[in-house]
């Protein structure tokens, strides 16, 4: 609760500021300004996702697209067959770059906003993500079947949105979205974009980066495990062992 | 309450993990097996990824084997020559284990060979276990058991480096039980288990170790071969998350002293069947899993 008005309450500085700021010098003033309730997305012990706000105001009539993602990264993917009765992975394929993440949020439907061009350039909606496949290995159809399955098992884990959010406009310019980030969202920089879109054409955009890092005691860890793998597998087994002679000490008392 | 983990890198409710540990500890207190073989699908099965659920369980499966070991040492129930040849060979075999889990991770064929592995093994043991104690029963029933004859000589009696094990009062080669420890390596470390539902009755029936040596033994032997096990997982693939480890096995211990209790009271070959009958369930849950169309033929591989 306490997060949400102090939100809200920023979301109204901000408005001042920006009408403060619009009359000072009105003239070259920006079409789009927008940002984001944190910068940084902090997974401590007792994370289970958070909400970001994103809250920002355009001059004059317009539509807005803002779109989330995570980190480009390597995927890569298998097709089960039938092998004996059994299900196995039989063929794999590589994508090379596809984002860890990626969310989408438009004021209106984005097909009465957005002409199939601009959607493609600028990579709005998960249909129009450039998932490219080395074009020697797979034929057209048969890419489009993985990259389906690619953008399907994304959807499943939760990282890619299934449905697109609603940017709700508050009078004409004002404009704010809950950008949820789920559980097991991949740490990284992540990169939040807003398109001004009239009639049709991207008017104005703004990037703003976003911050997802493990932090304190899980942090510690996972950074130990990998950079000092050696001495955590000690550790590791260390400490089983004490928990094991702890267990037999109580289990012999009771 | 929730706990984001580590290393497996996801969000779960404390209480789940601690119940399963309990739940999983007093079964294994009921029935005197490890439980990994238990564990580790139903971690699998809550989505903790397969490479970290297999190598976080051989951590926790040597604190509770530690526990074990010292309450059979303290008896004279361990025979540490054999133990010691075993775990030669379960050192070799987990080493070897650990380098062919990375190599069938990168294939892609790792939750295959583990659902496989499961499969093949829980299937003959549940079998052989469940045979054994029906037999049993029906025999207590008519009470005219054949006596056993004390010593069978066949072609393994013929193998060479022989050794003589005083406290399993055994004079047999050196190879057979180091086979039996390589083999059970290569499955602690494929299948996250102990090992110990493969190697009890290998001892037993193979090499003709008296019953009572025969759980200290090998809880001594799972001991290092586990702590190998999590050593190389930890080193090779990243993949040990000890706050899971930890959470696992304090449900574990609490559950294992209402567990031992519990089968205090019932008949052995009850036990051994209730046991069978839960190993053959386990087993055809995972074979329908393989046999059933998937939801989606399509999946993500681990990013290397």
């Amino acid at each position: 609760m306490s997060a949400g008005t102090r939100c809200a309450s920023r979301l109204a500085c901000a408005a001042a500021f920006l009408v403060l700021s619009g009359a000072a010098n009105a003239a070259q003033a920006q079409s789009l300004v927008a940002d984001l309730s944190k910068r940084l997305v902090a997974i401590t012990t007792g994370f289970v996702g958070t909400d970001v706000l994103l809250f920002g105001a355009v001059e004059g009539e317009g539509d807005i697209v803002i779109v989330v993602r995570g980190p480009d990264r390597p995927v890569t993917m298998y097709r089960k067959s039938r092998v004996l009765g059994i299900w196995a992975n039989t063929a794999q394929m590589t994508f090379e770059r596809a984002p860890s993440f990626y969310a989408i949020a438009t004021s209106k439907p984005i097909r009465e906003i957005a002409p199939d061009v601009v959607r493609a350039r600028h990579e709005m909606g998960v249909d129009a993500l450039r998932l490219d496949l080395p074009a020697a290995k797979a034929s057209r159809n048969v890419a489009r079947d993985w990259r389906q399955g690619l953008i399907r098992n994304f959807q499943k884990s939760g990282l890619y949105g299934h449905e697109v959010g609603s940017v709700t406009f508050l009078g004409n310019q004002l404009f704010r979205v809950e950008l949820h980030l789920p559980a097991n969202v991949p740490t990284g920089a992540y990169q939040v974009i807003t398109y001004l879109l009239k009639d049709g054409h991207v008017a104005s955009a703004q990037t703003m980066p976003l911050f997802v890092s493990k932090i304190g005691a899980e942090a510690a860890i996972f950074d130990f495990a990998t950079r000092y793998s050696a001495y955590y597998g000690l550790i590791a087994i260390v400490i089983a062992l004490m928990a094991g002679w702890l267990a037999h000490l109580a289990f012999r008392k009771g | 309450m929730q706990i984001y983990l580590p290393i497996a890198e996801m969000s779960v409710n404390v209480f789940l993990l601690l119940g399963m540990g309990g739940a999983i500890g007093f079964l294994s207190g009921l029935f005197g097996v490890g439980g990994g073989f238990l564990m580790t699908p139903l971690l699998i099965f809550i989505g903790v990824p397969p490479a970290v659920a297999v190598a976080t369980e051989a951590n926790q499966i040597v604190a509770s084997s530690v526990s074990g070991v010292l309450a059979h040492w303290r008896r004279g129930n361990v025979d540490f020559k054999m133990g010691l040849i075993l775990l030669i060979g379960g050192i070799a075999g987990s080493t070897f284990g650990v380098g062919l889990f990375s190599v069938l991770r990168g294939l892609g064929q790792i939750d295959l060979v583990i659902s496989l592995s499961y499969v093949v093994f829980l299937g003959i043991i549940g079998t052989l276990m469940l045979v054994e104690s029906l037999r049993s029963m029906r025999q207590r029933k008519v009470s005219a058991g054949q006596p056993r004859k004390l010593h069978q000589h066949t072609w393994i009696h013929g193998l060479p480096l022989k050794t003589r094990f005083r406290r399993s009062k055994l004079y047999i080669s050196a190879l057979l039980p180091f086979a039996i420890g390589f083999l059970v390596g290569v499955l602690a470390a494929i299948m996250g288990v102990g090992g110990g539902f493969i190697m009890v009755p290998a001892m037993i029936y193979l090499l003709g170790m008296p019953t009572s040596v025969v759980i200290g033994t090998s809880l001594f032997q799972i001991i290092f071969v586990t702590a190998n096990v999590t050593f190389l997982q930890a080193y090779a693939n990243q993949t040990v998350d000890v706050v899971l480890a930890l959470l696992l096995l304090t449900g574990a211990v609490i559950g294992a002293q209402f567990g031992a209790r519990a089968g205090a009271r019932l008949h052995g070959e009850q036990l051994r069947g209730l046991l069978a009958a839960m190993v053959l369930l386990v087993c055809s849950k995972l074979f329908y899993d393989l046999l059933v169309t998937p939801a989606d033929l399509y999946s993500l591989g681990v990013a290397l």
